[in-house]
């Protein structure tokens, strides 16, 4: 107990790691802010930047951008209507219409104070539940773990933009990715066309810049002549009342978010859109209608997204299976770090898991204090012109990508995967599938394997398995649904549900 | 009947390569090991591809039922000029970072595309273009010290010099 409190206060006693929190917490939320620039982006990019430091810095530095950036993409939700991360898409819808009506700073002020809110519950949920959660999941069968890794997989595909079949490919194309090079195993090749440098593989820090960076940056020269809006803003800081009056509902919503966040597959996105949704249907007379500037529909989402980082991190850290594309990252700088989530992480290094949680701690703290301070400095910045920001988007993913290994042929995978991933993202194919694949791969592949010589080899006794553990046979069956609906079967067993129900009504 | 989406220009033709890629795929992936074993290292790559092709040749389909794109608006909506020149610079960025080293063309680099980009005249691009870079190469090569390549500029007699007038010489 007292080493998990002197873990978990780690950050508070060492200036230096609470100093880079804060840092990181500032930079996340005018990376949030700034629209073209994501969280996936530069988590991804400051990967190759810290990977020589020691561990708990760099975690330091990379949580307080997780934290600052979630919050910080409902800045330009409410000002200028682009949302600057996807978990800010529900914001826009009544933060927008408060600033148009001249009330932007008080959108803000909520926004911050609530994001505060439903963060500080995620984080007491992971900590409560995650001790919990890796005990069980030391039950955990290979043919389980494999399962969790495909579902993950299949649900970010199927939640993201864009059609499900397309999702369900690139995940498949990140599990390919990620099998390039000489088997762990039996030291065969695989995908490397007898080129001696796919031996080693492709690197994933490469993969990752090239598809969160450089194909963002290429994206955004669509928008190159996209003006910059100013505003001006009032009042931050809300009324105590306002707060009081509005807490039974951001205790609903923190809750929604920290399970929507802690599925794998899940992040923030889906939750705040789940929780606008709740708040729309259990508000009966909102002073404001939703989609006027309504304040539950602000509410609802931003505590919804901040509860969902920490639940996002139940099964990083006690799984090793992200939930979103950021997670997945996170679990990469983990492993650069030589860290490997999962139960044994939580039992073998309990302290990673208690430094993370102050961490966390922390950076919601700081959110809170730049949030309510620094909005007239923020909206400075976000009027950056994309004319400057862009090259130096590009300029630090080159620089990240040879930065890791020191080698121009990382640098050449990067830009590869840049351009590709910019088709990818026109023709509105996925992008997070593909990276959670290439995390994935290994452990994907590593537990089908034990899971199947297990058995000797038998695919009836493998099913056998599965079918007479309950948390096998849901785990499948989930993943053969997601599949199922897929399928034109589904399609037309649909149509006919609905036009019996619309004969029936 | 409600009439079939438009697809984008040039979105039928990624289709067909994708498509191409995962058989291409595949066919690899059979050649790893076969049907040696289940267990076998190339199980999970042919699973994989051969979910690729389905999924690939299911766009496919979806995208050939779909109204044809307009012509001409390749060059206009995917890749127009600025994506292309911009995709060029970073080429020739990777091409000559070994050989001229990370200052120059980081600098050059910069100085070129905020001009192209901005449009606001070479002083300001000059200026700005610099300045950024002075910012990075502190950040990252002092602070997170991230090792570029050094190419023509003799980088560590600049180092020492600016330790000497800052720390003094040890």
């Amino acid at each position: 107990m007292w080493e998990a409190f002197s873990a978990f206060s780690t950050v508070l006693t060492q200036p230096e790691l609470l100093a880079l929190v804060a840092l990181g917490t500032f930079a996340g939320i005018y990376i949030g802010a700034i629209p073209g620039l994501s969280v996936t982006m530069a988590v991804s990019i400051l990967i190759s930047f810290t990977f020589s430091w020691d561990v708990y810095p760099a975690i330091s530095l990379m949580i307080g951008i997780y934290m600052g950036g979630v919050y910080g993409g409902s800045r330009t939700a409410i000002l200028l209507n682009i949302p600057g991360a996807p978990s800010a898409i529900a914001t826009a819808l009544d933060g927008y219409p408060m600033a148009q009506k001249g009330e932007a700073g008080v959108a803000i002020g909520v926004t911050t104070v609530m994001s505060f809110f439903g963060g500080l519950i995620g984080i007491a949920v992971l900590a409560a539940a995650a001790p919990l959660v890796a005990g069980f999941a030391l039950r955990f069968q290979p043919r389980d773990y494999m399962l969790l890794a495909l579902l993950g997989i299949l649900l970010v595909g199927s939640l993201s933009n864009g059609s499900l079949t397309k999702g369900i490919f690139a995940g498949a194309l990140g599990i390919g990715i990620g099998s390039v090079g000489m088997d762990p195993l039996t030291f065969t090749e695989r995908f490397t066309f007898d080129i001696p440098l796919l031996r080693q593989g492709v690197s994933f820090i490469a993969v990752m810049i090239g598809l969160f960076g450089v194909s963002e940056a290429l994206t955004q020269l669509h928008h190159i002549d996209t003006p910059a809006i100013k505003q001006k803003i009032g009042r931050i800081v809300p009324s105590w009342a306002s707060i009081r009056k509005h807490l039974p509902l951001s205790l609903q919503t923190s809750s929604i978010g920290v399970i929507i966040g802690a599925l794998p597959g899940t992040g923030g996105d889906i939750a705040a859109l789940m929780a606008y949704d709740h708040a729309k249907r259990i508000t009966k007379n909102p002073e404001v209608p939703f989609g006027e500037g309504a304040m539950e529909g602000l509410i609802a989402p931003e505590t919804a997204n901040n509860a969902a980082v920490g639940g996002a991190f139940i099964p990083m850290m006690t799984l090793g299976i992200p939930g979103d594309a950021v997670t997945a990252i996170m679990i990469g700088a983990l492993y650069v770090h030589g860290l490997n989530p999962g139960p044994m992480l939580m039992i073998d290094k309990p302290d990673m898991f208690w430094f993370i949680v102050g961490a966390l701690v922390m950076a919601n703290f700081f959110m809170l204090i730049f949030g309510l301070t620094g909005v007239r400095v923020f909206t400075r910045i976000v009027e950056m012109p994309r004319a400057i920001l862009i090259p130096l988007i590009f300029l630090l993913s080159i620089v990240g990508a040879y930065a890791v290994n020191t080698s121009i042929t990382d640098v050449y995978w990067m830009l590869g995967f840049g351009v590709f991933g910019y088709f990818m993202k026109l023709y509105d194919y996925p992008l997070g599938p593909v990276i959670l694949g290439v995390i994935l791969s290994r452990l994907l592949d590593d537990n089908w394997r034990r899971a199947i010589i297990s058995v000797r080899e038998s695919l009836p006794k493998f099913m056998e398995g599965v079918v007479t553990s309950p948390l096998s046979l849901m785990l499948f069956v989930s993943v053969i649904l997601i599949f199922v609906s897929q399928t034109p079967l589904w399609a037309a067993m649909k149509r006919r549900v609905y036009g019996m129900q619309n004969k029936g009504g | 009947m409600q009439s079939p989406k438009q697809r984008r220009p040039g979105e039928l033709l990624f289709a067909i390569f994708l498509t191409g890629l995962s058989v291409f795929l595949l066919y690899n992936a059979y050649g790893i090991s076969g049907f040696e074993a289940l267990s076998a290292p190339g199980g999970i790559p042919m699973a994989t591809t051969f979910v690729m092709v389905i999924t690939a040749g299911l766009v496919l389909g979806q995208t050939v039922r779909q109204r044809a794109a307009p012509r001409g608006l390749f060059w206009q909506q995917v890749l127009p000029p600025l994506v292309l020149v911009m995709m060029a610079m970073l080429l020739a960025y990777a091409l000559l970072l070994k050989p001229l080293g990370f200052l120059p063309v980081s600098a050059l680099f910069l100085i070129v595309s905020i001009q192209i980009l901005g449009k606001q005249g070479w002083a300001f691009s000059i200026a700005t273009g610099l300045f950024s870079l002075l910012i990075i190469y502190l950040t990252f090569r002092i602070v997170f010290t991230v090792l570029m390549p050094v190419g023509i500029v003799p980088e560590g007699a600049l180092l020492a010099w600016l330790r000497a007038l800052f720390g003094g010489a040890p």
